[in-house]
């Protein structure tokens, strides 16, 4: 009976000639492809890996898998319409899109906002970076290999998902910020409902603190690496909680305070170590300075109007609309044809989770975008993979990755 | 600032944009960071001023850190085979949003390392965001039906 090719018994057959060579000058290259499916590339992000033994020699990511023409989109909707689109470049912190899209438009609108709506934007945008920096540890912790992370951060996330969803009805895309102010005033109760958790949050920082800072693996693969220096960052335009980690207090809220930050008592985390321990510190340090935000949100939240007093803009009541004819018509332009904008160009950038987001939009005074650029912080931040990749452990690249902390749906739009 | 460079400045909603010759482009943002302490390239990108003529405007949005300031540079392209010198050279993280302006508006960058489209694939055919390129490309329009 002959037997299965695969149960026979193997016979090395290498030729002589294809043999390792000996001469240590010349080691063995292997190009590792990672991703696009990569669990820890936390979304479709390809990297491909030239190896020398486990060291990486070079790195480069390939990205565009989540590209879906968002740019070209803004260009075909009317101006409201472009927020709900706002929430699905950056899903992770959807209310940071939001808010720079309606701060550009204003700006070209020109709009006065009132300090309720603006203080309750500063508020959601503190509780999207909560939720996007909990994403992150938790899934930063679980390619670490501390799984328990996961459980804990997810736990906390739930509770400010069902606070978002009581604002807005939505848990993850909220489209809550809108062009001249909010989608909707406050709900009942959600003083009851944010008190709560804010006031247990910084505990359960502490908790996150203990668990990983006394996990001595953790330590051992965060301190220490994926380092890349200051002057590399600044040239490859890297943002956000990478710059601080390496000392540089670079943060808009407090550089070029918009939506009235400059009321709010908070202070910019900084580390200098340059590593990835160094931005957990730097995240860990943020929620807890986010807390402190929303906390004196919720305390001084400023009473009044929650849209700006421009009926061109902003849809009427549906009380005023049944008995006032100009609500009706104001309703109808805006539903159907939406406003102008007046021509012009504008850029403001907002400190979002990752970094800085900015909007470059350019309107030719019709009710459409003309052009719509979104500088998402994640595509900056990508770019400088390859620099603080290279020379480092193929194991040490995971750490590294999550560091970052990039959402694919920023990078690619 | 003065640079024999600029062509024209403008002051608009608070925000300062120059226009440049694009074939002084990378002299004057050498002077800018230099000079003037802009340390930082936040980004590229371009504008389609479809039928007008010149019609590509490519857009630098430039961050002084230790100044707090931001600055646009803006340089006026014609439509037929629309070409600038890469800022790559002046700072590295030029080049992935050179990449998607060639990517998405066909507009060459010189001297650029490796200007090779990004996020669309590679045999993508036309320019996306340019005006004349209709929304749902040119494979899966729905004219034909």
């Amino acid at each position: 009976m002959s037997k299965h090719p695969l149960f026979e018994e193997h016979v090395a057959t290498v030729p002589a000639e294809q043999e390792v060579p000996s001469t240590p000058s010349a080691p063995r290259r292997m190009t590792l492809n990672m991703g696009p499916q990569h669990p820890s590339t936390h979304g479709v992000l390809r990297i491909v890996l030239e190896l020398e033994g486990e060291t990486i020699i070079s790195a480069e990511p390939d990205i565009g898998f989540l590209h879906t023409g968002i740019e070209k989109e803004c260009e075909q909707k009317h101006w409201q319409q472009v927020v709900t689109l706002t929430d699905r470049v950056d899903y992770l912190s959807n209310l940071s899109n939001n808010l720079v899209y309606a701060l550009t438009v204003e700006k070209l609108l020109q709009l006065e906002i009132p300090p309720k709506a603006q203080w309750s934007r500063v508020m959601m945008a503190e509780l999207s970076r909560l939720n996007s920096h909990l994403v992150w540890l938790g899934t930063h912790a679980l390619d670490i290999g501390a799984m328990s992370m996961f459980f804990y951060c997810f736990r906390e996330r739930e509770d400010i998902l069902r606070i978002l969803e009581m604002f807005s009805g939505q848990r993850m895309m909220t489209s809550y910020i809108r062009i001249g102010g909010l989608a909707l005033d406050h709900p009942r109760g959600w003083q009851h409902a944010l008190g709560k958790f804010i006031r247990a949050f910084p505990s359960k920082v502490d908790e996150y603190e203990d668990l990983l800072d006394s996990n001595p693996i953790w330590t051992r693969r965060t301190k220490g690496v994926g380092f890349i220096s200051l002057a590399d960052m600044l040239d490859q335009g890297v943002t956000g909680p990478m710059i601080r980690a390496a000392g540089v207090p670079l943060d808009c809220r407090k550089t070029e305070p918009y939506s009235s930050y400059d009321k709010f008592n908070f202070k910019v985390a900084t580390r200098t170590e340059n590593d990835v321990y160094a931005r957990y510190r730097v995240r860990l340090q943020e929620m807890r300075e986010s807390a402190k935000i929303i906390t004196q949100a919720l305390e001084g939240m400023p009473d009044g109007s929650w849209h700006a007093d421009a009926p061109h803009v902003v849809l009427p009541d549906r009380e005023k609309m049944k008995t006032q004819m100009e609500a009706l018509i104001y309703h109808f332009k805006i539903v159907t044809e939406g406003f102008r904008v007046p021509a012009g160009e504008v850029y403001q950038c907002i400190e979002s989770p990752r970094g800085e987001i900015g909007y470059y939009i350019v309107s030719d005074g019709t009710s459409k975008p003309y052009r719509v650029h979104m500088r998402t912080p994640s595509f900056g931040n990508l770019q400088a993979l390859p620099t603080m990749l290279k020379g480092i452990l193929l194991a040490d690249s995971i750490a590294a990755l999550g560091s970052m902390d990039f959402v694919l749906g920023d990078t690619d739009r | 600032m003065t640079h024999p460079a600029i062509v024209e400045t403008i002051e608009a909603l608070g925000e300062t944009t120059l226009r440049v010759e694009p074939a002084r482009v990378v002299e004057l943002c050498r002077f800018l960071k230099d000079q003037e302490k802009f340390e930082r390239l936040s980004a590229v990108t371009a504008v389609d001023w479809y039928p007008a003529e010149p019609r590509f405007e490519v857009v630098y949005h430039l961050h002084s850190v230790a100044g707090n300031k931001r600055l646009r540079v803006k340089a006026r392209l014609s439509g037929k085979s629309p070409e600038i010198d890469s800022m790559t050279a002046v700072w590295s993280g030029a080049n992935w949003y050179e990449r998607e302006v060639y990517d998405m508006f066909g507009i060459t960058f010189r001297n650029h390392p490796n200007l090779v489209r990004i996020l669309n694939p590679t045999d993508w055919e036309g320019y996306p965001l340019r005006k004349d390129y209709p929304v749902h490309g040119y494979k899966y329009g729905y004219s034909n039906e």
